[in-house]
Formats: structure tokens, C-alpha cells, sequence
């Protein structure tokens, strides 16, 4: 990979990591309402992922999307300004946290029932086929979720019907206070795309390269073979599963331990090794995120409320 | 009495019944370990141990198909839905399955099993995680629907509830927690299936329940300033439904208003008044009026979302309108 895309990598995950500690001030603040989910610890899954997609290869993902959002293309002020629900926000202020979405973006949304968008994404996919083109959808979702029916019926299809589904598992270990042991009957999420006959791969989620190389690899043979294929991005969430989790299910020694390995960290390493970067050049990268967030912040600030007048709009496509 | 919160009567009913009867335990995601997401089975988990007080996947139908199945062969379990918005990935067992299987094996089963389920706007959750549902449970035969507003009815028909050989949906408003109220000192039950005054009136009838209740209540002290004296019936129960203290009240004031959270096309307030006209036509003085959510899924935004929920407001309207 160029040195520019690996910078502009890191940039996307300082920017996600910045935008993030600057949300969680401005939900103590009262300034978003709602659940929000935070991805902090996360960043290296799909910043890896969404680098080694094609434009055309379509993303959908769950309730924890400002990463996805922003490796996607939305810009920081239209998640920004989505969080403090104005109109200038992705979703218009309607969605919140849980829910940007952008149609050019190829983007299809954070979806907040659990395992709800998997049947969609096979869905996409299906249209795709029907189609006649080779665009890849790219599913993404937590360990959690492949626990409820709706994960093992879109496998079922995509694998039957030869849907170019690439299922991206982030196990971060927790479904909110509940281990992947507690819930699961298998305890490497890969090992259920065993039973559809899927191809799979485990991969560390805190190394972006190692991200970014499985992911290539993967979004290529569900390409060409046009069938299904399952990834599993082991990582971990850093913060509480939404503002004012009092995480009594795990300890601060586990969580201290995680962050040693940091993924922005790691990443900063890798390119101050490999002399990709020095560490001046990463620390204007950092100064250039902080920038775009703190922008961020004054634009949605500054941006209007939806009008009221709007309630009724978008209910239909036609007025009723 | 006591002064306590909802969430502290539902959480001191569960514990009573789960002393005093071994067959009752709970199942649920993050009702163990996490204590519930809104804390109502904080400290159950340690006492009860993880046999009765079973963390479950994120697995809606495995939940409540196995809630039915225990059920089936004698226990008594308190299947708990997150929310009641997660409802709608396992209705079939909750409208499709439960309520039907012992009619329609002639009466071999009881399905003793009580879902619990959070639900109502107003918290910002977005269009999928904000919803007011309830009267499309209460459409099916077969299912009993019950949702308190105050901590005495919460208490008392949860135990009820759970002592129940039928199944029966209970659902909690996820803004009402706090709310305070006296409860009796030492066991009582309240029956499902009755409806009752909270405040005594004679100008006009509101019906409302659960959220209603409490934005009737607030409307009812705000028209009393201005000389009006609403009596407030609170169902309690949606199915079934005990019209009893309705009709007469209505016979009494002959104007109704009816006030529910969720939308108001083929809702609770629809039911209301068409059986107002039914069982009472001849002391109809004017035309009932309904107070319900606007026809829209929940937005995001705080004053979009207030906007399409009923207020206060909207009941004092709705009461000067049909004593206009
Ligand atoms: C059908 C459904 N059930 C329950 C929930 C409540 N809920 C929201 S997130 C969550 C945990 C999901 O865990 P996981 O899939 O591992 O994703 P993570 O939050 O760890 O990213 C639960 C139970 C929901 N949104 N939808
Ligand atoms: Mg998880």
C-alpha cells in the first residue's frame, strides 16, 4: 500500500477516536440525546475493512456506525451534526447515533435491532445479483448478534442462493455485559460459518494492516467465486456498550489491559517503523483530526433544527 | 404505606413471587449479571443465583419459545423483552403461539407465563426503539394485556400476573420509572382485567392508561384551576377490557376523551369510544375525542420527537373540546 492511503488511514481512525471523546463530552453536556454507542478501541475494524473496498461495494452495518460513517466518506460535520440532531445531519436529525445512512456514500445504514440488517444485506446482495453485476455488500456486526435466528437465515440464503455477502463479525468479546462464552455455543464466531459450508477466516482486529490485508483477500473471493465468505475481526470496545453503562461485568484491569493495545497506537508504530512516517508528521495528522472535529462541533452547532413543519415528511414517498 | 417508585414495586413484586414460589424464575438479556437494563433485577442475580435469574443471547424467539415450553410442563416463567420494540422479532410466539395453544388443543395446556416488556417514546431512541405498540397485542384473544401507571397497580397486578395460569403481556413505560406513589404495607394482589377511577370528577371522563395516565393526571389539576373536574378512568388492562367504570362514569358526564401514547388509527382510544357508542350511545352530549401519538414514526431530534407525542397540553385541549 502507498504511504499516502496508509497515512490517510491513520488519519480516519485519529479523526474517529477525536470525534468520539468529543461526542461522549457533548452527550455529559446534554447535547445528544439517545443511545450512543461508542467504538473507541474499535477503529482499526473499519477503517482495515472499508479501505479495501471498492466504491461500489455497498456497507451496511449496526447501531455502532460512527466509525463505519466516517471510513465511508460521510464528512465528521454530518455525523457531527447528526448527533446533535440537526437538519444538516446525514439522517436530517431524525436518525441520531444509531442511525446514518448515505445513499452515495453506498452506505445502508446503522440499524439498531440486532441482527435485523443481516436478511437485508443478503437482500442487497440479491438485488445486486438480480442485477447482473459483481458489487460486493459488505455486512458488518457484533458477536452478539450471531446469536438471534436472523444471522443463521441470511447465512443459510447468501450461501444457497451464491449472494456476494462478505459477513464481517466484530467480536469484541461482549454482547453489552454478556461474554461470547455466556451466549454462544461456539466460542470462535468463524466456526458458525462452518455449518453453511462458508469459508472463514479469525483476524486480529487491532492490527489495521492485518484488517486491511484479510479483508482484500476476502472481498476478492466473495468477488470472483461469488459466494458468501465470513470474517472475524477480534477487538475490543474500550468505553461502556452505550453512555452510562456502570460495566459491572467486567474489570478495569481487563479493560487496562486491552488498551495496552491500542490500536491507533499500534498503527503509529508500524509507520514510524517501517519509516512510512515520523512522528511530527503523525502528530499534524493527530492536530489536523482535532481540527476537523472541533469544525465539526461549530457547524452542527451553528446549523438548524429540522422545521417542525417537517414532522409528516418522508413517511411516504408520495404525500398522503 | 410506602412511598415507592414503579421500578421499585415491579422489582419488589418479582421478588415476593420468586420467594415465595420456586417455579417462578426470569429469563432475559442482561436481566443477571447487569442487573436489567433499567435496573429493576438489581441484586437478583446474587441472591437467586443464575438458575432463576437466567441471562439469555440476544435470541427474542429462543427466549420466548422457551419461556412457552417451560411454561407447558408447569413453571412459571417471567420472560423480560428488553424492550418491547424487540417484540416484534418473536411475534409469533407472543400473538401467535402462547395465546393460542390451549384453546386450540381444547383446553389440555395452561401456558402460565408473563412477558415483561418496556415500552413508550420520549427518551430519543429513534423510530425502532421508541414505540407504543400496545394495542396491536391487545387485538389478540387469547393474551392478556396489562399496563399499570401507578407503583400501587404495577405491584399488585404483577403479582397477579405471575400468579396467572394464562399468559400475560405487562408492559412498563421506560419514562415512568420514577414516578412515586403509596403502596399497601404486606401482600396484596390487584385482579387483571379491572379498570379504575383515579380521580373522582364530574365534568367530563378522560380513559387513559399507563403514559396517558400520568399526562391525564397532570391535565386534570391544570383544568381544575380553571373550574373543570375531569374523572379519570385508568384501564389498566387492555385486554380484557372492563368498560364498567367507563360507561359510568360517561352516563355521569356524558363527554369523553380518551388518551393513549401510541398512534391513534385502530388504537386504544378506536376501541374506547366505539364501545362508549355501543353500550352508552343514548348519553352521548358529544363526539369523543382522542389524544395519541401523531401518525409518524419517532424522529431523533427532541423537538420533533415531543411534537409527535401527546402532551398535556393536548389533553386540555382535547377536554375544552368536547365541553365546547
Ligand atoms: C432484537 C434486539 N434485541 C435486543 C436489543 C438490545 N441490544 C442492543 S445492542 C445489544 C448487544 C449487541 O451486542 P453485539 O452484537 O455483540 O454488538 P456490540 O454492541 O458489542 O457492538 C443488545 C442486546 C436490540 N437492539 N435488538
Ligand atoms: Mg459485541
Amino acid at each position: 500500500m502507498n504511504k499516502e492511503r496508509l497515512l490517510q488511514m491513520y488519519y480516519e481512525m485519529v479523526l474517529i477516536r477525536r470525534l468520539e471523546e468529543r461526542g461522549a463530552e457533548l452527550y455529559q453536556a446534554g447535547k445528544i440525546g439517545g443511545f450512543m454507542h461508542l467504538y473507541i478501541g474499535q477503529e482499526a475494524v473499519s477503517t482495515g475493512l472499508i479501505a479495501a473496498r471498492e466504491p461500489r461495494d455497498r456497507l451496511i452495518t449496526a447501531y455502532r456506525d460512527h466509525g463505519v460513517a466516517i471510513n465511508a466518506g460521510i464528512s465528521a460535520n454530518e455525523v457531527m451534526a447528526e448527533l446533535l440532531g440537526k437538519v444538516t445531519g446525514i439522517s436530517k436529525g431524525r436518525g441520531g447515533s444509531m442511525h446514518m445512512a448515505s445513499v452515495e456514500k453506498n452506505m445502508w445504514g446503522g440499524h439498531a435491532i440486532v441482527g435485523g440488517h443481516l436478511p437485508i444485506a443478503a437482500g442487497l446482495a440479491l438485488g445486486d445479483q438480480y442485477a447482473g453485476n459483481d458489487n460486493v455488500t459488505i455486512c458488518m456486526f457484533g458477536d452478539g448478534a450471531t446469536n438471534i435466528g436472523y444471522f443463521h437465515e441470511a447465512l443459510n440464503l447468501a450461501k444457497t442462493w451464491n449472494l456476494r455477502v462478505l459477513w464481517v463479525c466484530e467480536n469484541n468479546q461482549y454482547g453489552m455485559g454478556t461474554t461470547v462464552e455466556r451466549a454462544s455455543a461456539v466460542s470462535e464466531i468463524r466456526q458458525k460459518a462452518d455449518g453453511y459450508g462458508m469459508g472463514s477466516e479469525r483476524v486480529d482486529g487491532m492490527d489495521v494492516l492485518a484488517v486491511y490485508e484479510a479483508s482484500q483477500k476476502a472481498i476478492d473471493s466473495v468477488r470472483t467465486r461469488s459466494e458468501p465468505y465470513l470474517l472475524e475481526i477480534v477487538t475490543y470496545r474500550f468505553r461502556g456498550h452505550s453512555m452510562g453503562d456502570p460495566e459491572r461485568y467486567r474489570t478495569q484491569g481487563e479493560v487496562k489491559k486491552w488498551q495496552a493495545n491500542d490500536p491507533i497506537a499500534i498503527f503509529r508504530k508500524k509507520l514510524t517503523a517501517r519509516k512510512a512516517a515520523t512522528h511530527k508528521a503523525l502528530d499534524e495528522i493527530d492536530a489536523r483530526a482535532e481540527m476537523e472535529v472541533e469544525k465539526a462541533i461549530e457547524f452542527a452547532e451553528a446549523s438548524p433544527e429540522p422545521e417542525l413543519d417537517d414532522l409528516f415528511k418522508d413517511v411516504y414517498v408520495e404525500e398522503v | 404505606m410506602a412511598r415507592i417508585t414503579i421500578r421499585e414495586a415491579i422489582s419488589q413484586a418479582l421478588w415476593e413471587e420468586m420467594e415465595r414460589d420456586p417455579s417462578v424464575f426470569i429469563l432475559g438479556e442482561e436481566v443477571g449479571v447487569w442487573g436489567g437494563t433499567y435496573a429493576v433485577t438489581k441484586g437478583f442475580y446474587d441472591h437467586f443465583g443464575a438458575e432463576r435469574v437466567r441471562d439469555t443471547p440476544i435470541a427474542e424467539n429462543a427466549i420466548l419459545g422457551s419461556a412457552i415450553g417451560a411454561a407447558l410442563v408447569g413453571q412459571r416463567p417471567i420472560a423480560e423483552l428488553m424492550t418491547i420494540n424487540f417484540a416484534f422479532s418473536a411475534m409469533d410466539y407472543i400473538v401467535n403461539q402462547a395465546p393460542k395453544l390451549r384453546y386450540m388443543f381444547g383446553g389440555q395446556f395452561r401456558v402460565p407465563l408473563v412477558i415483561r416488556a418496556v415500552g413508550g417514546g420520549g427518551r430519543q431512541l429513534g423510530a425502532t426503539h421508541s414505540q407504543t405498540p400496545d394495542a396491536i397485542f391487545a387485538h389478540f384473544p387469547g393474551l392478556k394485556v396489562v399496563s399499570p401507571g401507578t407503583p400501587e397497580d404495577a405491584k399488585g397486578l404483577l403479582k397477579s400476573a405471575i400468579r396467572s395460569d394464562d399468559p400475560v403481556l405487562f408492559i412498563e413505560h421506560a419514562t415512568m420509572y420514577q414516578v412515586r406513589g403509596e403502596v399497601p404495607e404486606g401482600e396484596y394482589l390487584i385482579p387483571i382485567g379491572k379498570s379504575k377511577i383515579q380521580r373522582q370528577g364530574s365534568d367530563v371522563t378522560i380513559v387513559a392508561y399507563s403514559k396517558g395516565l400520568e399526562l391525564s393526571l397532570k391535565a386534570a389539576e391544570e383544568l381544575a384551576g380553571e373550574g373543570i373536574e375531569a374523572e379519570i378512568v385508568d384501564l389498566r388492562t387492555l385486554r380484557p377490557l372492563d368498560m364498567q367504570p367507563v360507561i359510568e362514569s360517561f352516563q355521569k358526564t356524558n363527554r369523553a376523551v380518551v388518551v393513549e401514547e401510541g398512534w391513534k388509527s385502530y388504537g386504544v382510544g378506536s376501541e374506547v369510544a366505539a364501545r362508549i357508542y355501543e353500550q352508552a350511545f343514548d348519553y352521548v352530549d358529544a363526539p369523543v375525542v382522542r389524544v395519541a401519538q401523531k401518525e409518524v414514526p419517532l424522529p431523533y431530534n427532541r423537538a420533533l420527537e415531543q411534537a409527535a407525542l401527546p402532551q398535556v397540553t393536548d389533553v386540555v385541549a382535547a377536554v375544552k373540546e368536547v365541553l365546547r
